[in-house]
């Protein structure tokens, strides 16, 4: 049983470093753009919604601790706590997807979707700027997608858990979809600073 | 059975507490003008965010030593990725803060 646990962990790490080299081409992306137009890039943080992103932020690394706490009452056969906290993860990762579906309508109302109807108040950043609400949309859209698989693969977990599938001497699959979770919660950790905070000096 | 061993709740909010503070701590560093830094420091922040998850809520502090090799394989590939990236635009004198040769060809837009 330890060795299958072993296993299971270790193939949900290989899958996780294909996501990982997954999102880094996105975030090669970002570096190059990023360092090409930066005047640019630093206008645009005026127009994110710094507030959401940080509740967002704050709400994500929660949801992250829930999970990790679903985790851990699995392994104490707690199955009470067990459901409790997916249930929980589940509530943060709604309330993620609704706040960035909020920000997303905002966008949309300003015209700051890239395309022929992109509206910028900076004419000579109009083309620039385009480039990094591009990769906004490409990453934080990525990022919601896998909230959304997250969130069918916990709703999974409280079916399964309700069957009284888990307990102290099974709970791979919570450990499993646990890793998945966080590593999402890691790339919000490095999309927020990347996506909101580029030219916060300039507004504050 | 090392992967097993139950880390004690109050390590967990000690964590989650600890990356809420970071995130307070980003948003308050970016409003900050630090020239260059700025970044340097969102990053650093983040690095250290992302530490903390993996090694205490992704366990890797006690999975075994392939797992581990697995974890650390992983984020030496993004290093190269970005690495090697930078490493070709930077000396192409393509980006304006990577003009290693004074002489060497203006800005090529589009090619």
């Amino acid at each position: 049983m330890e060795q299958q646990f072993s296993s299971a962990q270790l193939g949900m790490w290989a899958f996780l470093l294909t996501e990982i080299m997954f999102f880094g081409g996105m975030f090669g992306a970002y570096t190059v753009y990023r360092s090409m137009y930066p005047g640019a890039f630093q206008s645009t943080t005026h127009y994110m919604n710094v507030t959401l992103g940080m509740a967002n932020t704050l709400v994500l690394i929660a949801s992250s601790l829930t999970m990790a706490l679903a985790v851990r009452s699995a392994q104490v056969d707690n199955q009470k706590m067990l459901r409790l906290m997916i249930v929980l993860t589940l509530f943060f990762g709604f309330v993620f997807l609704g706040i960035k579906g909020y920000e997303y309508h905002e966008k949309w109302v300003e015209h700051l979707i890239p395309g022929p109807h992109f509206e910028y108040n900076v004419p000579n950043y109009a083309h620039q700027a385009q480039i990094l609400f591009f990769l906004y949309f490409a990453m934080t859209g990525t990022h919601a997608l896998h909230m959304v698989i997250g969130a069918g693969l916990l709703t999974y977990l409280l079916i399964k858990s309700y069957k009284g599938n888990f307990s102290s001497h099974y709970y791979t699959p919570v450990e499993i979809i646990g890793l998945y979770w966080h590593f999402v919660d890691i790339v919000w950790i490095f999309l927020f600073p990347l996506l909101y905070l580029i030219g916060a000096h300039l507004h504050a | 059975m090392t992967s097993h061993q139950v880390v004690p709740i109050k390590v967990y909010v000690a964590v989650w507490a600890a990356l809420s503070i970071l995130t307070m701590t980003t948003w308050q560093v970016a409003l900050i003008d630090l020239g260059p830094f700025n970044i340097i420091a969102a990053i650093t922040i983040a690095i250290i965010k992302m530490l903390l998850v993996v090694t205490i809520f992704m366990h890797v502090r006690q999975a075994d030593s392939l797992t581990r090799l697995y974890v650390g394989a992983g984020f030496l590939w993004l290093i190269i990725l970005l690495g090697i990236l930078l490493c070709d635009y930077l000396s192409r004198s393509w980006l304006p803060g990577g003009q290693f040769w004074p002489s060497g060809p203006a800005m090529i837009v589009g090619g």
